[in-house]
């Protein structure tokens, strides 16, 4: 039992001490901008954490960064780096509103499955094409998720101008957004089962995507599926050897991840938004969603609290913008923490490098650990 | 490494506990908040410019002022939530993006005093849209551009295509047609508010077909859009504040679009106790809209001209086009 | 006496008392170890022992904990190689650290070019003339103009060695230098050797083969866990004891196995092409047919389409032509989970690259190639119940010594990882064995066990495929035996009727007639 403790603890060390050394510089930050960091970080917690309502705000924030989280971590399990979770996220999210509107009719049980099933499917094929051209063609999948994530947005763009446009639909002005989702469409808020959470926007997406992370646990470590997956992701020329197809879980690989990004956007939509923007930038879910998943140590439940600290940076960098901080601060401080995980993690894979270096059969001085 | 971290912990609650001490000053009057669009402060444009109105208003009416800027279009309605529970008295949304959850807002907050600027798309009683007659201002430029070009050509690098920057473009249009018939307008949008290298490669590519003085609807585009003037040496038209000071030299004038009119106007009714719902359009008539030329690079005769083009604006003697409808219509 | 005999050969090198301790290991733990000028001095281990550990104390690439260093009887401080060339250490790396396409003369200059016009030209026409003259001094004849990639591996290892001695290199430590030679190559590297010593060189060598300890050297140091065992002169010695000294009981070095009437074809291969990943043909157009009941073995040295053709054979490289099938079946072609269900077995040669996925537990590796069948997978959805207690009857059954089933693969030793390997393929009970170099860096002892495993499954009426670079073990399992040599089979030739002088010859790439005359000759000689 010790001993497993001692495991775990040798496992969280890591995140832990990283979020700290993130915290520490982000005080010397905040004092560098003529701040109190005490002040800030009572704002940060007030902002996220003090009242039913903020943790609400906090939990609406948690909500899709969770599932692009696990989208990434899904990726990394398999080797593969998805920066296209923007992307996915992307057009999974014009689809929800195109299919809501089309469907409009239907009754909200009906309705929100579909929806939840739409969006994880359209997530699912735009990350299934990097997902396929890796697997064939081994083309890197950073490069095609990067591309896919604009084509994503100029679509999803020319959809927002043109045929979901209320111009088009509902014969109103032109404007820079499409029609809303219909009432059925839309996820049930947290106040109105729990009236605490008050003012709050959270809604009950959250339980959708913490039940997505125990699944995409059950997955990934209780299932051949999963099994298969982290073999090919840790060692491919071994899986191989174990009649496992790394093409086949490649592209399984990826497109899970996309359908996991995919529904983000989804419930993003169904759950606040209503609607999508014209928008000239990428909504930034994606690149979240690859932090939760490095700090979450590519675990599914790892990613959880892992989104959850991003959730209350993101959701207190309100609360300390209005106790005068500039919200680069927050943005600074996920830095540091994102810098030092990934920089452990970095030498981690360095040493194994060098250990695969110095050669398969002469390890140096391990095999004197007879056990 | 644990001595070290006891250190810089050590380090930190002493300076904390000395700004504690000098941060404690007594504040009075209303809390007015501003909410940003995604451009965020820092845009040199339109976010800045209503901020300045802010600031201007803490001065001259003793407010609190706050900004909370939106990291992404979905913080929109939770941005709303946050400055009402600060208790705002009033909130500021800045950009016709926010509209909607401007509306949203006003229905969950029906006492909460908002003003919504750039969009008259969000209706309640407790909103007050605040508009402005962006065609106006560009027409006055337009002149000035057709004065000024040397080609015959002259270019309009917008953002993103939407009825609002269509106000500008077709403003200036009508302007470049009422001053010099012959002159050619290219146009090119971007698709984007805030990527410079866009706008640079917009504008050098027109200036490759000859023109020589391009006009910017495009926030933080525009920046790259008078970079690009300073290299190829020819004139850029500046937007929304008077942006002469980037680069003198290559700024020919700037459209004046007073955010900070408007939001200094909105902080002065509630300050005063007027506030109500409803719109308000700024325009040339009452200085809310101009041109302005800070650098002076406009000759005496083409101030001049421009002096007799805004007249009859003014007066209301025609109407300036807006959109490609009332454009296509539009004749002196 | 006994101090007159020391004065006549003086102690080029003393090691006294060297702890070395790496974070939980002691790897040498108060080593004392010396070397007399002009002797062939031996370091004998297991792998793991600790004395490559106590050679890179010396070459400076590790500090002792504690311990000293004394070189020509003065107490010296090694903090680095450069150090240590300067004393005149030189160290022969077994993985060589040579510039593949640089001639030899270049490769052996390399660091110490000589220069023209105050460093702006090199002078190649000295660093030649240098090298010829090293070459000759020491009888170790090599082309200087020959790149190196075009040079074989003997060769190398000569290039290696010139490089030390133009270093000015006084002792030479060889670290494995015979892991990858063939027989003659040996054979040569030992007279070179002695030529070395006779020119006043003092020579350590690094080794777990205990026949080239008895050939080559004049005294022998036995290390065990990090602890010196004993100092023995070479004559005084035999096999056995070295043996038992070594692994720390007694083994036996060869295995008995029954004579066997074979059964029926299970592997049978025909005009079999496969290319390498450069697109070469690596085998070329191979056919033989491996029976039940028999150990069937291909010889060679590493390199010469071994790799290609177990891959071939195993579905994972494909099959440019030619025909493999199964028990009578067409497998050729077949995707790896097809041959596998096929009922093939597979120790890979790599055990790091293929046989096991380090990073997972040691209970997940167990099940590779078969984790999707009942009663460890239903319906896609793994019984770790199942799995774990898997694992726990094969670790007491193969005796992988590990603290639990949840320990990673990568934190076995070489030997358990082995052991794991075997007893996962051995579980599925294959028709046919494929085991490519199934011994690659075990000791002794584990070494033993893999060889009874592989005569069970013989006995057991099993077909066995044998890959092995190592000619005793070829010699030692196999009913028949194959030699390859650049893609082709040599010959195939009945265990028991193997010599070790033919099977050399045609490594070497002799046919089977010549290598059968070269060996009588061979005999002629040795009667006469």
């Amino acid at each position: 039992m010790k001993t497993r403790l001692l495991n775990v603890w040798s496992v969280l060390k890591l995140p832990l001490v990283a979020i700290l050394v993130g915290f520490v510089v982000g005080a010397f930050c905040i004092m560098l901008a003529g701040s109190n960091p005490l002040t800030a970080y009572a704002a940060l917690l007030k902002g996220s954490l003090a009242s039913l309502p903020s943790f609400g705000e906090t939990l609406y924030k948690v909500t899709p960064i969770l599932l692009t989280g696990l989208a990434a971590a899904i990726g990394f399990r398999c080797g593969l780096f998805n920066i296209g979770g923007e992307g996915q996220y992307v057009v999974a999210a014009i689809a929800t509103v195109g299919v809501a509107w089309s469907f409009q009719g239907l009754p909200h049980f009906i309705l929100v499955p579909i929806l939840l099933i739409t969006g994880a499917l359209v997530g699912g094929v735009w990350g299934g094409i990097a997902g396929i051209l890796k697997a064939k063609r081994g083309i890197n999948e950073v490069i095609t998720t990067i591309m896919l994530n604009w084509t994503a947005l100029y679509l999803s763009n020319y959809l927002v101008r043109t045929l979901l446009n209320p111009s088009r639909l509902l014969d109103k002005l032109p404007s820079g957004h499409t029609v809303a989702v219909p009432e059925a469409a839309r996820l049930m808020k947290l106040k109105v089962i729990i009236p605490a959470f008050g003012y709050s926007s959270a809604h009950t997406g959250i339980f959708i995507a913490i039940g997505v992370a125990v699944l995409m646990w059950f997955i990934l470590f209780k299932t051949t599926l999963g099994y298969e997956i982290r073999a090919v992701g840790f060692n491919p020329t071994a899986s191989e050897y174990g009649g496992i197809s790394s093409a086949k879980n490649t592209f399984l690989a990826m497109f899970i991840s996309g359908g996991l990004a995919g529904l983000a956007g989804a419930i993003q939509i169904m759950g606040l938004v209503y609607m999508v923007n014209q928008s000239p930038e990428l909504p930034g879910y994606g690149f979240t969603g690859l932090c939760v998943a490095l700090v979450g140590l590519s675990h599914p439940l790892g990613c959880i609290p892992a989104a959850l600290l991003f959730g209350i940076l993101d959701n207190g960098s309100r609360q300390m913008q209005l106790a005068g901080i500039p919200k680069e601060i927050n943005a600074i401080i996920s830095a540091v923490i994102l810098v030092f995980v990934a920089g452990a993690l970095l030498l981690k894979y360095i040493n194994v490098y060098f250990e695969k270096k110095r050669g398969a059969g002469k390890p140096r001085f391990k095999e004197v650990r007879e056990v | 490494m644990k001595k070290a971290l006891a250190i810089v912990l050590s380090l930190l609650l002493v300076f904390g506990m000395v700004a504690c001490g000098g941060g404690a000053e007594v504040e009075e009057g209303p809390l007015v908040v501003l909410i940003t669009d995604t451009g965020g402060l820092g845009d040199e444009s339109f976010n800045d410019s209503a901020w300045a109105g802010f600031q201007r208003a803490e001065t001259e009416l003793g407010v609190q002022i706050q900004v909370i800027e939106s990291a992404t279009s979905d913080d929109y309605l939770p941005n709303i939530s946050a400055a009402v529970e600060a208790g705002a008295a009033l909130i500021i949304c800045n950009g016709f993006l926010m509209a909607e959850a401007t509306q949203q807002g006003a229905e969950q907050y029906p006492d909460q005093a908002f003003a919504l600027v750039d969009s008259a798309d969000a209706q309640a009683p407790n909103i007050l849209n605040l508009t402005f007659n962006e065609q106006e201002g560009s027409f006055l430029v337009g002149v000035a551009a057709a004065a000024m070009t040397e080609s015959n050509v002259i270019g309009f690098v917008g953002g993103i295509q939407l009825p609002l920057i269509e106000k500008f473009q077709f403003g200036f249009q009508a302007g470049v047609k009422a001053a010099n018939p012959d002159a050619q307008v290219l146009i090119n949008y971007t698709q984007s508010f805030s990527d410079s290298a866009l706008g640079k490669e917009n504008a050098l590519a027109q200036n490759k077909l000859g023109a020589d003085v391009i006009y910017h609807a495009s926030g933080g585009c525009g920046i790259g859009v008078i970079q690009a003037a300073g290299e190829q040496d020819f004139w850029a038209i500046g937007v929304d504040q008077d942006q002469s000071a980037l680069d003198p030299d290559h700024v020919l004038c700037s459209m004046i679009k007073r955010v900070d009119v408007a939001t200094f106007n909105a902080i002065k009714m509630v300050v005063d106790g007027e506030f109500e719902g409803g719109g308000y359009v700024f325009s040339l008539a009452d200085e809310g809209i101009g041109a302005g030329d800070e650098a002076g690079n406009l000759p005496a005769d083409v101030l001049a001209s421009i002096e007799v083009w805004k007249e009859k604006i003014v007066n209301g003697e025609f109407e300036v086009p807006y959109d490609a409808n009332t454009f296509a219509n539009f004749s002196l | 006496m006994k101090g007159r005999w020391k004065k006549d050969l003086p102690k080029v090198l003393e090691m006294k008392n060297i702890t070395k301790v790496f974070p939980g290991v002691v790897a040498n733990d108060k080593v004392n170890f010396d070397l007399e000028k002009g002797e062939i001095h031996v370091l004998l281990g297991e792998n793991g022992a600790g004395k490559t550990t106590l050679m890179n104390i010396l070459y400076g690439l590790y500090q002792a904990t504690s311990g000293e260093i004394y070189f020509h009887g003065e107490k010296v401080d090694i903090k680095g190689p450069n150090d240590a060339i300067n004393l005149g250490i030189g160290m022969v790396h077994q993985h060589f650290m040579l510039v593949e396409n640089f001639t030899v003369t270049e490769n052996i200059v390399l660091g110490s070019e000589p220069s023209k016009a105050n460093g702006l030209y090199l002078d190649m026409e000295t660093a030649r003339n240098t090298v010829k003259e090293v070459s000759d001094n020491f009888g170790l004849k090599v082309d200087p103009n020959a790149l190196i990639q075009d040079i074989s591996v003997g060769l190398s290892q000569r290039v290696e060695i010139l490089k030390t001695l133009h270093k000015g290199a006084e002792v030479l430590i060889l670290d494995e230098p015979t892991a990858v030679l063939t027989p003659q190559e040996i054979d040569e590297l030992g007279v070179i050797l002695k030529n070395l010593t006779q020119e006043g060189k003092s020579i350590i060598l690094i080794t777990h083969k205990l026949k080239e300890v008895l050939s080559m050297s004049d005294r022998v140091t036995v290390i065990r866990r990090g602890k010196i065992v004993d100092t023995l002169k070479t004559k005084d010695t035999n096999i056995d004891q070295l043996a038992e000294m070594m692994v720390g009981r007694s083994v036996k070095l060869t295995s008995d196995k029954e004579d066997k009437t074979p059964g029926d074809v299970i592997l049978f291969i025909e005009n079999l092409v496969v290319k390498d990943t450069r697109k070469y043909d690596a085998v070329k157009s191979i056919s033989f047919d491996v029976k039940a009941g028999e150990i069937f073995a291909v010889a060679g040295v590493d390199g010469n389409g071994q790799k290609e053709l177990v891959e071939a054979l195993t579905g994972l490289t494909k099959t440019v032509s030619g025909k493999v099938s199964l028990c009578g079946k067409d497998i050729t072609g077949n995707k790896p989970k097809k041959v596998l269900e096929a009922g093939v077995g597979h120790i890979p040669e790599d055990r790091h690259k293929r046989g096991l996925i380090l990073q997972n537990t040691l209970a997940e590796n167990l099940i590779l190639g078969y984790h999707y069948c009942p009663p460890f997978a239903r319906k896609g959805v793994m019984n770790y119940a199942k799995i774990n207690e898997h694992a726990r009857t094969l670790i007491s059954e193969y005796d992988v010594r590990t603290p639990n089933e949840y320990v990673t693969a990568g934190s076995l030793s070489g030997g358990n990882q082995q052991k794991a390997i075997i007893a996962r393929e051995f579980y599925k009970d294959p028709v046919l064995l494929i085991a490519s170099q199934p011994t690659r860096g075990l000791d002794v002892g584990a070494i033993e066990f893999v060889h009874n495993r592989l005569i069970e499954q013989r006995d057991n009426n099993k077909a066995v495929l044998l890959v092995s670079l190592e000619l005793d073990e070829v010699m030692n399992l196999a009913d028949r035996i194959a030699v390859i040599y650049q893609g082709e089979i040599m010959g195939i030739v009945e265990g028991k009727d193997a010599t070790e002088r033919q099977l050399g010859l045609m490594m070497a790439g002799a046919s089977m007639e010549e290598a059968i005359e070269g060996g009588k000759a061979d005999n002629e000689n040795k009667i006469a």
